[in-house]
């Protein structure tokens, strides 16, 4: 066996953290080929898996190297060379690690979209450069809007098969700037690429000159990783308590720790808290993690909270700074988008799945239907699978929910049903 | 103090961590009889590592489960009993020669690799033990089947996985009810990679069996991997013995994946330290399993394949 070639991949030196996000577009947008290019040119692909697609590219008789096979990965998907389901991709750069969910594209894939798009910061959405903004580009800017991306970044793909022209991605950004202004979309961002011969992608390339702003891989080492720029109230849902009660051990024996992941905002030992819905108050006496306190905690660190006062308080409950808890309800108006090949039934009840809390619930009214296509609201009797509507919800119990656009942890939540334990809806709070 | 405009972001390592430990802690909340996969590996030494940081000063909410092929690396069975004595957790062990003596998993021939059939010995361990939820080590970037798998993966009674019907996995709101006889698999470290496991090992000294270090030992090649030979088992009996017609070599090798001996090769290394690894690991041409496990590379679907019959 000779000695493989060795190749120079980055190692981590500095860390801006992990940054996910979504791409959409179909396989004829090129976005099998942006994937296949960013990782290429990261050096996140290896020898044999490039061999392997090579053979499996000859097997097919593809010809030359489909980087496409790279995001497909189930027989079926093989079978019917398309992309059913959600793949996860992973790359790094000298100071960043990406994760990045490569959501199928038909519009039959709604939900796999809405998946995917749950834990992203940033939607790259791909426009042919030949074709311009289309129905697709309008259903995929829609899903990521409503499911709260922060970052969306137009990358119009193929600039190589319209001659690299400025007039046409003017072109494509206008029209895309007047939907955008429809929508409410705000945050938006355009890039020209050809992801075939890598222009802008990692390397900028000669062909577009005119283009000044960033590459598509400098956009993403500077977009800001944390789901939310702004200072946001505390959640803290607990998930599990800790009561060791071990009697050998007296530091251990009223050991009451809480523990949970900080969704939203910071803690520190001494902070005046809520737990809900008791209502009891309290003060934080210690910020654990892994046995050590740290003495404090942000948003996405998972700890455990030793409070002063001995409180009853169980998985599903939640702590809140004093000054800033949530009104608890048992009536919410959601955005949700219908999961299961069954149908919502309006005669059943359903469990919500919010924070650690279930409760159960039952739709009280369907307010419209979404067409994701032409973003019409429509009336509507039923929620088929993949459809997206405005509803009234009434819950058996009270949650402790913010708006979803305010917040993405504590104003989303699953719907299960009980009889397959199947999860079949996803809610966002309005 | 005053809490800043802008928040920090947590490191890539503190973020993997902070995930991997709320799903531990989603499972304990939510399984009523949970159970870890611990074999000795990297992925699962990581694993109880997290554990650690999510549960203590709690004992674990789970016991750990070897699921012995018989065809294991001796100073990973040894590092596997001693790392459990040393947490005060209970280890478990099932074995597939006990099942192979029950007649419920038949080799082809003596020589077939015992690992696949490593998944009836599960099965049957999952139904003894009646566990809801198994957590494993496995990793998306391992295989292309496990890059479409969810982070909490219903098995139905017969343990089968059906990848054309997985639960929609939305934020980090895990779904994972199921009925008597049904399962989980939850894997915390789903979106890590090897590099990333590299470097929380590093970050947190983790301690390895030495097989994952540079050392000499006698190989083949066979299909264009180094297959170690005369690999002394537990019992002290040698197996893998080389073929007629096969030149033993004297190499100096590491593994990237400890498992089963009839599929684990080790790959040719220097590096003796975790520091080297991960400078090695950053900037290998291989992929971990492509370098190194005999047994993916049978088909294009090989492991989609096992896992629909139960594999982890």
């Amino acid at each position: 066996m000779s000695a493989p070639e060795k190749i120079e991949a980055p190692v981590q030196v500095e860390d801006h953290g992990l940054l996910r996000f979504l791409t959409c577009g179909s396989v004829d947008d090129g976005k099998s080929t942006l994937i296949g290019r960013l990782l290429f040119d990261t050096k996140a692909i290896l020898a044999d898996t490039l061999q392997a697609i090579e053979r499996t590219s000859q097997k097919r008789g593809t010809g030359a190297i489909d980087l496409s096979l790279l995001t497909d990965g189930l027989q079926a998907e093989r079978e019917q060379g398309i992309t059913i389901d959600v793949a996860y991709r992973y790359f790094s750069t000298g100071t960043r690690k990406y994760i990045i969910a490569d959501a199928p594209g038909h519009e039959q894939y709604t939900r796999n979209m809405v998946t995917a798009a749950s834990t992203a910061n940033l939607a790259i959405i791909l426009v042919d450069a030949r074709k311009g903004v289309l129905t697709q580009t309008r259903r995929h800017s829609t899903l990521a809007h409503l499911v709260g991306i922060p970052h969306l970044l137009v990358a119009i793909n193929k600039m190589d098969l319209v001659d690299y022209s400025e007039q046409t991605f003017a072109k494509i950004k206008a029209d895309y700037l007047e939907f955008a202004a429809r929508q409410g979309i705000a945050d938006v961002r355009f890039i020209p690429l050809s992801a075939l011969n890598g222009d802008m992608v990692v390397e900028r390339g000669e062909r577009l000159n005119w283009y000044d702003g960033p590459t598509l891989i400098e956009i993403l080492e500077t977009t800001p990783a944390a789901h939310t720029e702004h200072a946001e109230p505390f959640r803290f849902p607990v998930q599990y308590v800790c009561r060791p009660q071990d009697s050998a051990n007296p530091e251990l024996h009223d050991y009451r720790g809480f523990m949970g992941q900080v969704e939203s905002g910071s803690i520190q030992v001494g902070d005046a808290v809520t737990v809900l819905p008791s209502g009891r108050r309290t003060t934080v006496k210690a910020v654990h993690l892994g046995g050590v306190d740290i003495g404090r905690a942000i948003t996405e660190q998972s700890v455990t909270l030793l409070l002063s006062d001995e409180i009853d308080i169980s998985r599903g409950d939640m702590i809140v700074k004093r000054a800033e808890a949530p009104t608890p309800v048992k009536e919410i108006r959601a955005t949700v988008c219908w999961l299961s090949e069954t149908p919502m039934d309006r005669a059943r009840t359903y469990l919500i799945r919010h924070t650690t809390r279930e409760v159960k619930a039952r739709l009280a009214a369907i307010a419209h239907r979404l067409d994701v296509n032409t973003q019409e609201k429509m009336p509507a009797e039923q929620l088929a699978m993949n459809d997206i509507a405005q509803v009234e919800l009434k819950l058996a119990q009270p949650i402790f929910a913010d708006p979803y656009t305010v917040n993405r942890s504590t104003g989303a939540f699953i719907l299960i049903d009980e009889s397959n334990n199947n999860t079949v809806g996803a809610g966002m709070i309005l | 103090m005053t809490a800043p405009l802008t928040q920090h972001t947590l490191s890539h390592l503190d973020w993997l961590e902070a995930e991997a430990i709320h799903i531990m802690r989603e499972v304990a909340g939510q399984c009523a009889n949970p159970v870890l996969l611990f074999s000795g590996g990297k992925d699962s030494i990581c694993l109880l590592r997290l554990a650690e940081k999510a549960f203590r000063p709690g004992r674990f909410p789970f016991p750990l489960l070897h699921i012995d092929t018989g065809h294991n690396y001796r100073e990973v069975i040894e590092f596997r009993d001693r790392r459990a004595a040393e947490l005060g957790e209970r280890l478990i062990v099932r074995s597939v020669e006990a099942s192979m003596a029950r007649g419920t998993v038949v080799l082809k021939h003596p020589g077939e690799s015992r690992n696949k059939h490593q998944s009836v010995t599960l099965l049957e361990a999952i139904e003894e033990f009646g566990f809801d939820c198994c957590i494993g080590g496995a990793r998306r970037d391992e295989e292309k089947a496990r890059a479409k798998e969810r982070i909490m993966s219903f098995r139905d009674e017969f343990g089968q996985w059906d990848p054309k019907n997985q639960r929609p996995e939305l934020w980090n709101l895990y779904n994972a009810r199921v009925h008597k006889g049904e399962n989980i698999r939850a894997f915390p470290i789903s979106n890590w990679t090897e590099m990333d496991v590299w470097q929380y090992i590093e970050r947190e000294h983790l301690e390895l069996p030495s097989l994952y270090f540079a050392h000499t030992r006698p190989v083949v090649l066979r299909q264009g991997a180094l297959v170690p030979v005369d690999v002394p088992l537990v019992t002290g009996e040698l197996t893998n013995r080389p073929k007629a017609g096969e030149e033993i070599l004297e190499k100096r090798v590491r593994f990237r994946t400890v498992g089963d001996i009839s599929c684990t090769a080790p790959v040719e290394s220097d590096a003796d330290t975790v520091e080297k690894i991960v400078l090695e690991t950053a900037t290998t041409p291989l992929t971990e399993r492509g370098a190194t496990r005999l047994d993916d590379q049978t088909s294009e679907a090989s492991m989609e394949q096992r896992k629909k019959e139960g594999y982890f």
